[in-house]
C-alpha cells in the first residue's frame, strides 16, 4: 500500500482544477478513464443489499470492483488508496421512469423531446435524443444519482427506453443497456370530466374502456402475427415488438389504479409475456396479492405528490413503499411527477422520506440500488457494491437518503472519478464573493 | 310571428275572467266589463301559516280576496264552491327564477388574446355590469314553464336575466294561463340581482375570478355613491340605473356556500341587505351564517343516493358527499333552528311531485309546516317588499291553493291553483268507479253483467245464465253505455253514472226496441271494495349524521381548546440568543408562550415528555396558494383592488395537510399573471374555524407583484395585454405609482377645501385601486414581488428608489444571488425555492445555493413553497441550505420560520420560542431538518391542531361512518330509489400561475 492522501485535498485539487481550465464550457467533462488501481478504506459500507459493512475496504481497477470487505482483510495492492473513515459508501443511485435529458427547460418547446406524436410506437427509442450534456443531468450526481433509465411519454406505447450512466460525452458513450424495454401505458376504466372546462365532473366508468384495450390487443395480436414469419414489406411499429416477443425486453406498464393493473397484467399473460414491471403502482397495495403471485415488481411512484383524495391518509403517499415492500413485493422509485427532470436529484430523498414512514434505512437503500437494478435486469452489472460490478459508487460525509447530510466527496462511474461541478455550483463560486465582498 | 298569429295567440290565452283592459277600445264585441265573484266555503282556510280558520269562507272579486272569515255574508252574484274537507293555502311566491326570460346570445369565441374592454359606450366601463338591464321588454309567457310553476304551488314569480354580475332588475310574475300578460306582469323593477358570475354575452376579461367579482361589485358601489348625473363629464347609464335602484331588493345569486358567505360578507361591508341565492349546503357554515345573519333563498334538490355497487368507484366517494346526501334534507331545519330567515326555491326541480316531495322531506326532517309555508309564502312576500300576496286576508291577491289535505301531508294533492283570479285544475277528475258484477232486468229475463274499466277501454261481459252474449260498451265522461247481442237482437243501455256503489239507472232500448227504464243492481258492495284506506306514509328519514367543521374525515365535532401545556426535555429551538437549548422545557399556556428553560415548574400543566424530541416554533410558509377558492385576477395588468381575503377556504383539506408538515402560518399570495396582483391574506392555519377566524389580526396589508414571463404572458397564448415586455413591465409600475400619487394628491387638495368649497365641488372619485397602490407609497402596504432575473429585481428596486418606497421582499427570487449585495443595500428580503428550477427559461440560472448566497450578503432570507405539495416539508427544504450552501442548522431553520416572519413582520408575535409569544409550535419526533423526522404535533395559539397519533382513529371513523352511510343509501336504493353519481369536483392545485374558471 502506498500513497495514502487524504480524501478531501485531492478532491478539492481535482475538482477545483477541473473548475478552473473548463470553466469557459457549460457543461462537466467526463472523466478519464480508470488507469490506476484504487482502494478506498475506512468507510462505512451500504452494499445495496441490506448488509453494511463498517470500516470497509472496496478495491477497483478497470472500472470493475475487485475487492469488497472488512479493512483488515484486504487482498490485493493498489496505486492509490483513499483514506475514507466517516464517510459512508453507496452505489450509485438509479432513477427509474426517469426522463433526464429529453428536455432541458420545460416551457421553453424547442428543448423538449419528450412525447412524438402517434399512439402505439414502440420504435420511437428515447436513448437518441438523450442529451448527455444536459445541465440538468449533472445537477443530479452530485445528489447520488449516477444512472437512470430514460424514458419517452405519451401515446398507448411510447417508445422504448434506455439505461444510461450520467458521465459521457454523447448517448452513445452514455448507454448501458439500449431498448431494454417498452413502455405501456394503460387506459383508465374511470373517467372524470375536466369540470374546469365545463365538463361533467362526475368519475364514472369509462365507456371506451372496453374498446381502448382492444385496440392495444390488436396492435399486440397484429405485431405477434407479423413478427410469425419473414414478411415482403417491412412494418417498422410491429418489426420494433420483435425484441418484446422474442427478445426478452421488459415491458413497463404504466398503470396505477387496480382494476387497471389486474387488466393490464392479465391481458400481457395472453401474450405470454412475463417480463413485466408495473410503474407509478398507486394503488398496487390493492392488489398485492395478485402481484405476488405473479411476481411483479413495483416502480412505486415517488412520495412528494398529494393524496388524490381528501380523506386518504395525509401521509398515504409515504407509505405505499414499505407496505408493498413488507408485503413480499420487489420495490423501486418510479420518479415521475412535476418538475420531474429537475426533481430527480431528490431521488435519495425520496428514498429517505419512505423510510420515514415504515422501511428500514438499508431497505431504502436497496430500493434504489440493488432493487432498482434487478428490475431493470441488470443486477450482475450494477446495484451494489460486489465483486465484478461495474466501479460506480459515491461517498457521503453522512447518510445520503437525509438532506442533511448527503455531502458527496467523491463519485465514480465504472471506475472514472467524476467532477461534482455544475452549472449551478459554477455560478454560485462566481457571485458568492461578488455579492459578499464588501459585507 | 306575423300579427295576424300574433292575435289569434292572444285570443286562445285569453279566455280567463280579465279579457282586456278595461279602457281599451273592442272592435269585436260590445264592451262588456268582467266582473267575477267567487266564493269558497266550508273549507280549512290557512290565511298564513300560522292563522288558520276551520269551516270558512273565502270570497274572491276579480283578482283580489274582498273577504274572509266564519262568518262573512256571501255576495247574492257570487259562484259558490263547497269545499268540505280542503283545505286552502296562500299561493307560493317563488324569487329565483328566470321564467319566461331568456339568456343573452354567448358572445362569439374571438381568437387566442383575451379582450380587456368593454363592448359598450355610455355605459359602466365592465359589460359584466348589466344594471341598467330590465327584462320587462324581455319578457315571453311560456306556458310549459308557467304550468310546471302552477303544479308546483306557485303564484308569483319574482324572474330577472340570468346574466352578468350585476344583472338588472327584475319583474313580478304571474304564471296565470288564462290572463294577458297585462295582468300577469304584476309589477316592474322588483329587484336588482347579483352574482359573482360573468356574462356570457361579452368577452371582456376582468374580473376571471371571483375574487374580482368582488372587488367590481364593491367598486361599483363607490362609483355610485360618487356619480352624479349631469355633473360628472361622462354619461354612465349603468351607474344611473343603479343608483335608481337604492329602495329595492337585492338578490344575490351564489352557487356554493363558500360564496353565500362571500356574498353576506359583501353585503355586511356595503350596507346592502342581499337574499342570498345558496346552495344546499348552508348547515355547514352555520357558526358562520349566524354571526352574518343574512337572509337566503334555499333550493330543496336534495342529492340522490349514490350507486355504490362498483366498490372502486364507491371507495372515491368522500366522507363530505356522503354525508351531503344524509344531512341535506335536514339543511331547512337546522337553518330555522339557528333563526336564519329564509325562502324555498323551486330551482333545481323539474317535476312538481319531486318539489314536493323534498318539501315534505324537509318537514319530516324537524322544518315545521309553519316554517316551510311562511319560506314559500311570508318570507318571499317581505324579500320583495310584497304586501298584497304571500297571506289571503282581505285585500290579498287572489292567489291561492286547494288541497284535498294537510299540504305537507304525504299523500295531499294540490287540486287547483288560483292565480289572480284564475282558476287552474291540476287534477283530472277521476271518473267515479263501476267495476264490478250487476245484475240486470230486462225484457224479462235476467242477466248478469260484470264491467270492468282498463285506462282506455270497458270491458263488458253479459252473460245470460251460463250463456256469454256477444257485449260492448264504453264509459266517458261519466256516461255508461252498453250494447249486448242475443240471436241477432240488440239491447243497448244508456245511464249517467252519479255515484259509486249505487244502483245504475238509465234509459234502455230493449230487445224489441222499445224505450224502458233499467237498472243495474250491483251484486258485490263496490264502494267499501274499491275505496283503498289512504296509505299514511310518511317519508323515510336516516338519523343525521353530526356536521364537523369542516365537514370531513378530519374536521372536529367541537373545536379544540387551548391548553396548559409543558414540553419537558426536549431539544428546543428558540430562534432566540439562546440558540438550541438541550434538555429543556416550554411552557404554555392561554395561548402564549410563558416559559423557556430547564426543569420548569409542571404544576397546572399538561406534561408531555418530550425527551429525544425536539420543540420548534411553528413552520411559516411566505409563499402559499392553499386555502383560498381563486388565486389570480389577470382580467387586467393590475388587480391591486382584489384581496385574497375575500376569497379565503377554510375547508381546504390542504390546511390539514400543511399542520401535518408543522406548518402554522401562511401568506396566501395572489398569483402572479400580472405585475400587479391583488392583496394577499396572511393566515394562522387554525382548522375548523372559518374564513375570519383564519385571518391573521396581527399582519399587516401585503400585496403581490410579479415580474417576467408571466406577467408578459410568454408561455401561453396571449399577445394582447401590456406588457409584452420586461421593458414595458417597468413602465405599468411607473404608469400606476405615477397616478396613485396624483390620486392621493387630489385628495390632498379636495380635503384641504373648506366645507363650503367642499358643497360646490364634487369629490374625486374614489378607487380602491389606486387607494391600495397609494398605501405602498405610504409604507402601510408591503410588497412581495414574484421576480426571477436579475435585471428586473433590480429595475424594481429602482422604481422603488424613484417612488420613495422599498419592496418588502422578493419572493420566488432566484437570481437574487446575482443582486443579493444591492438587496442588501436597498432593505429587501429574499423569500425563495430550496432548489427548483429549468422549468422555464428565466429560471435557467436558479441554483440551490441562492437562499446560502443571499444570507451571506445579509438579506433577510425564507425558503417557501408556491406548492400544497412541497409546503408540507419545508422543514426538508430548509436543510437543502445546508447541504448545498452551507448555512449553519441553526440559521437554515430560520429560513423557515423566524426568517418569514420577519418578511411578513410579524416576527414580534411570532416566529421564535420567548416567553410572550404566541404558542405556535411544533414537537418533532427527531431533529426538525431530518428527512425521516415527522411533526407529532402541531400547536397554534395554544391549540393542538394536529396530532399524528390521532389521525389513525380519525380514518377509522371516517371508514365506519361511510360504510354506515352507504348502507343508509343501499337501503333507500332497495325500496326503489334511483341512484345518481355524485358529482366530484376534482381538486386543483393552485400555483402562481393558475387561472380561475
Amino acid at each position: 500500500m502506498k500513497n495514502i492522501i487524504h480524501y478531501s485535498t485531492t478532491a478539492l485539487c481535482l475538482l477545483f482544477g477541473l473548475c478552473w481550465s473548463l470553466s469557459a464550457t457549460a457543461q462537466q467533462t467526463p472523466g478519464a478513464p480508470q488507469s490506476q488501481s484504487i482502494l478506498i478504506q475506512g468507510a462505512t459500507a451500504h452494499i445495496g443489499d441490506g448488509q453494511i459493512i463498517e470500516n470497509s475496504a472496496l478495491g477497483f481497477a478497470a472500472g470493475k470492483i475487485i475487492e469488497i470487505t472488512t479493512a483488515d482483510q484486504v487482498q490485493n495492492n493498489y496505486d492509490q488508496v483513499i483514506d475514507a473513515r466517516g464517510k459512508e459508501l453507496y452505489p450509485g443511485f438509479i432513477a427509474l421512469n426517469a426522463t433526464l435529458g429529453l428536455v432541458e427547460i420545460d416551457a421553453v418547446r424547442p428543448t423538449n423531446d419528450l412525447d412524438e406524436l402517434g399512439q402505439f410506437i414502440p420504435h420511437i427509442r428515447s436513448i437518441i435524443a438523450y442529451n448527455a450534456e444536459s445541465k440538468v443531468v449533472e445537477s443530479v450526481r452530485p445528489n447520488g444519482i449516477l444512472t437512470a433509465q430514460i424514458c419517452p411519454r405519451g401515446g398507448s406505447i411510447s417508445g422504448k427506453s434506455s439505461i444510461v450512466q450520467l458521465d459521457a460525452w454523447n448517448w452513445e458513450d452514455a448507454a448501458l443497456k439500449i431498448d431494454e424495454g417498452i413502455h405501456l401505458n394503460w387506459p383508465s376504466p374511470y373517467q372524470a370530466g375536466r369540470w374546469w372546462l365545463g365538463e361533467d365532473p362526475t368519475l364514472k366508468a369509462n365507456k371506451n374502456y372496453a374498446k381502448q384495450v382492444q385496440k392495444i390487443r390488436d396492435f399486440f395480436q397484429q405485431s405477434k402475427a407479423y413478427l410469425q414469419k419473414t414478411q415482403a414489406t417491412t412494418n417498422i411499429p410491429f418489426e420494433a415488438m420483435r425484441s418484446v416477443f422474442k427478445g426478452g425486453s421488459k415491458i413497463y406498464v404504466h398503470a396505477s389504479q387496480e382494476k387497471q393493473i389486474v387488466d393490464a397484467i392479465l391481458f400481457l399473460h395472453e401474450f405470454d409475456l412475463s417480463q413485466i414491471v408495473l410503474v407509478g403502482g398507486e394503488d398496487a397495495i390493492t392488489q398485492v396479492e395478485f402481484l405476488k403471485k405473479h411476481q411483479i415488481p413495483v416502480l412505486i411512484n415517488q412520495p412528494h405528490t398529494l393524496p388524490k383524495g381528501e380523506d386518504d391518509d395525509p401521509k398515504t403517499t409515504f407509505k405505499r413503499a414499505a407496505e408493498l415492500h413488507d408485503a413480499g413485493i420487489l420495490v423501486s422509485i418510479d420518479v415521475r411527477g412535476r418538475m420531474e427532470r429537475m426533481n430527480t436529484r431528490n431521488l435519495p430523498f425520496y428514498a429517505g422520506s419512505f423510510a420515514a414512514y415504515g422501511l428500514e434505512k438499508e431497505e431504502a437503500v436497496e430500493m434504489i440500488t440493488l432493487n432498482a437494478a434487478k428490475i431493470i435486469g441488470m443486477e450482475d452489472q450494477i446495484g451494489s457494491l460486489a465483486i465484478g460490478k461495474d466501479a460506480t459508487f459515491f461517498l457521503s460525509e453522512g447518510d445520503a437518503l437525509d438532506m442533511r447530510t448527503n455531502q458527496l466527496s467523491a463519485a465514480y462511474i465504472q471506475g472514472r472519478a467524476l467532477s461534482l461541478e455544475t452549472h449551478q455550483t459554477k455560478l454560485w463560486k462566481r457571485y458568492l464573493p461578488k455579492v459578499t465582498s464588501n459585507k | 310571428m306575423n300579427q295576424t298569429f300574433r292575435g289569434l295567440v292572444a285570443f286562445f290565452l285569453g279566455i280567463g275572467i280579465t279579457v282586456a283592459q278595461d279602457y281599451f277600445p273592442t272592435n269585436t264585441q260590445v264592451k262588456t266589463f268582467p266582473d267575477v265573484t267567487y266564493a269558497f266555503t266550508e273549507a280549512t282556510i290557512h290565511l298564513d301559516a300560522t292563522t288558520v280558520i276551520e269551516n270558512a269562507r273565502l270570497v274572491i272579486r276579480n283578482e283580489r280576496v274582498i273577504a274572509v272569515g266564519n262568518y262573512i255574508d256571501i255576495p247574492s252574484n257570487a259562484i259558490v264552491y263547497s269545499l268540505a274537507g280542503k283545505h286552502i293555502y296562500p299561493g307560493f311566491i317563488e324569487l329565483h327564477s328566470n321564467f319566461g326570460i331568456s339568456n343573452p346570445k354567448a358572445a362569439p369565441n374571438g381568437g387566442r388574446s383575451a379582450q380587456y374592454t368593454s363592448d359598450r359606450e355610455g355605459y359602466y366601463w365592465n359589460d359584466h355590469i348589466q344594471s341598467s338591464y330590465d327584462p320587462k321588454g324581455d319578457f315571453k309567457f311560456d306556458d310549459k314553464q308557467a304550468s310546471q310553476l302552477r303544479k308546483m304551488g306557485f303564484g308569483l314569480v319574482n324572474t330577472h336575466r340570468k346574466s352578468g354580475i350585476h344583472r338588472g332588475t327584475s319583474i313580478l310574475v304571474a304564471p296565470a294561463a288564462g290572463a294577458s300578460d297585462a295582468y300577469r306582469i304584476r309589477r316592474t323593477s322588483v329587484a336588482e340581482h347579483y352574482s359573482f358570475q360573468k356574462s356570457k354575452a361579452s368577452r371582456q376579461s376582468y374580473p376571471s375570478s371571483i375574487m374580482g367579482a368582488i372587488a367590481l361589485i364593491r367598486q361599483l358601489h363607490a362609483d355610485a355613491k360618487w356619480y352624479q348625473p349631469g355633473k360628472t363629464a361622462s354619461k354612465d347609464m349603468s351607474i344611473e340605473a343603479l343608483q335608481s335602484q337604492k329602495a329595492l331588493s337585492k338578490i344575490f345569486e351564489t352557487k356554493n356556500s363558500l360564496n353565500t358567505l362571500r356574498a353576506a360578507r359583501l353585503g355586511k361591508e356595503l350596507g346592502l341587505d342581499f337574499a342570498i341565492v345558496s346552495d344546499g349546503k348552508a348547515y355547514e357554515h352555520l357558526p358562520s351564517l349566524k354571526k352574518l345573519r343574512p337572509t337566503l333563498i334555499v333550493p330543496i334538490d336534495f342529492p340522490k343516493s349514490y350507486p355504490v355497487d362498483d366498490p372502486i368507484l364507491a371507495k372515491k366517494i368522500t366522507l363530505n358527499q356522503l354525508r351531503y346526501w344524509n344531512q341535506a334534507p335536514s339543511n331547512l331545519a337546522q337553518l330555522a333552528e339557528n333563526n336564519i330567515r329564509f325562502a324555498i326555491t323551486s330551482a333545481g326541480h323539474s317535476s312538481a311531485d319531486e318539489f314536493f316531495k323534498h318539501l315534505r322531506l324537509a318537514v319530516a326532517y324537524g322544518l315545521s309546516k309553519e316554517q316551510a309555508l311562511n319560506a314559500l309564502t311570508k318570507n318571499p312576500a317581505e324579500i320583495l317588499g310584497v304586501s298584497d300576496a304571500g297571506h289571503l286576508r282581505r285585500g290579498a291577491v287572489a292567489n291561492f291553493l286547494i288541497t284535498d289535505g294537510d299540504l305537507f301531508a304525504s299523500e295531499t294533492k294540490i287540486l287547483e291553483n288560483w292565480i289572480i283570479g284564475n282558476r287552474d285544475q291540476l287534477q283530472t277528475k277521476k271518473a267515479i268507479d263501476i267495476d264490478g258484477d250487476y245484475s240486470l232486468e230486462l225484457s224479462d229475463q235476467s242477466f248478469r253483467i260484470n264491467l270492468k274499466k282498463s285506462t282506455q277501454k270497458l270491458k263488458v261481459e253479459v252473460k245470460k245464465d251460463s250463456l256469454k252474449l256477444n257485449a260492448q260498451g264504453s264509459y266517458k265522461d261519466g256516461w255508461l253505455s252498453i250494447s249486448f247481442f242475443e240471436n241477432k237482437k240488440t239491447a243497448q243501455l244508456s245511464a249517467r253514472i252519479a255515484e259509486a256503489g249505487a244502483t245504475i239507472q238509465g234509459k234502455a232500448l230493449n230487445f224489441e226496441g222499445k224505450q224502458t227504464a233499467f237498472s243495474l243492481t250491483p251484486l258485490t258492495d263496490t264502494s267499501t271494495q274499491t275505496q283503498k284506506a289512504p296509505k299514511a306514509k310518511s317519508p323515510k328519514t336516516h338519523p343525521v349524521h353530526a356536521v364537523s367543521f369542516p365537514n370531513n374525515a378530519y374536521g372536529w365535532k367541537s373545536l379544540p381548546q387551548p391548553k396548559a401545556i409543558l414540553f419537558k426535555n426536549a431539544t428546543v429551538w428558540t430562534n432566540e440568543a439562546e440558540g438550541i437549548l438541550k434538555n429543556a422545557d416550554v411552557q404554555v399556556r392561554d395561548g402564549r408562550i410563558v416559559g423557556v428553560g430547564n426543569n420548569l415548574d409542571a404544576n397546572g400543566f399538561e406534561v408531555i415528555d418530550a425527551t429525544g424530541k425536539h420543540v420548534t416554533s411553528g413552520i411559516i410558509d411566505e409563499h402559499s396558494h392553499i386555502a383560498a377558492s381563486s388565486i389570480n385576477e389577470g382580467g387586467q395588468n393590475s388587480s391591486a383592488e382584489v384581496s385574497i381575503a375575500d376569497v379565503l377556504d377554510p375547508t381546504d383539506i390542504d390546511i390539514y395537510r400543511n399542520l401535518s408538515g408543522g406548518v402554522t402560518t401562511i401568506q396566501i399570495l395572489h398569483g402572479s399573471a400580472n405585475p400587479i396582483g391583488g392583496q394577499s391574506a396572511i393566515i394562522k392555519l387554525r382548522w375548523g374555524q372559518d374564513a375570519d377566524g383564519l385571518l391573521y389580526d396581527k399582519a399587516k396589508p401585503f400585496i403581490k407583484f410579479a415580474l417576467g414571463e408571466n406577467v408578459k404572458q410568454s408561455n401561453w397564448q396571449s399577445y394582447s395585454r401590456f406588457p409584452q415586455t420586461r421593458m414595458g413591465v417597468e413602465q405599468v409600475f411607473v404608469d400606476y405609482f405615477t397616478r396613485a400619487q396624483e390620486y392621493s394628491e387630489n385628495w390632498d387638495r379636495y380635503r384641504k377645501l373648506s366645507k363650503r368649497e367642499q358643497a360646490k365641488t364634487q369629490a374625486p372619485r374614489k378607487d380602491r385601486e389606486m387607494e391600495v397602490i397609494g398605501e405602498i407609497l405610504d409604507g402601510k402596504r408591503f410588497i412581495s414581488c414574484h421576480s426571477y432575473v436579475q435585471s428586473e429585481i433590480n429595475m424594481l428596486m429602482k422604481v422603488g428608489d424613484q417612488f420613495g418606497f422599498r419592496v418588502n421582499t422578493f419572493t420566488h427570487i432566484l437570481e437574487g444571488y446575482k443582486v443579493a449585495d444591492k438587496m442588501k443595500t436597498h432593505g429587501a428580503g429574499g423569500s425563495t425555492f430550496s432548489d427548483w428550477w429549468a422549468y422555464k427559461y428565466e429560471v435557467n440560472d436558479a441554483i440551490p445555493q441562492n437562499a446560502a448566497i443571499m444570507h451571506e450578503a445579509g438579506v433577510v432570507v425564507a425558503i417557501n413553497s408556491d406548492d400544497a405539495e412541497m409546503s408540507r416539508r419545508l422543514n426538508q427544504e430548509a436543510a437543502k441550505a445546508v447541504k448545498y450552501g452551507g448555512v449553519s442548522e441553526e440559521d437554515a431553520w430560520k429560513f423557515v420560520t423566524l426568517n418569514p416572519a420577519k418578511l411578513l413582520h410579524i416576527d414580534a408575535h411570532v416566529g421564535s420560542i420567548k416567553t410572550g409569544k404566541e404558542a405556535d409550535l411544533v414537537l418533532w419526533d427527531g431533529h426538525p431538518m431530518s428527512v425521516y423526522s415527522r411533526a407529532e404535533k402541531t400547536m397554534i395559539d395554544g391549540v393542538f391542531y394536529y396530532e399524528a397519533d390521532q389521525v389513525a382513529s380519525q380514518m377509522l371513523a371516517a371508514q365506519q361512518e361511510k360504510q354506515e352511510l352507504m348502507q343508509q343509501m343501499l337501503d333507500t336504493q332497495a325500496q326503489g330509489e334511483a341512484a345518481k353519481a355524485p358529482k366530484i369536483k376534482k381538486k386543483r392545485e393552485f400555483h402562481c400561475e393558475t387561472l380561475d374558471e
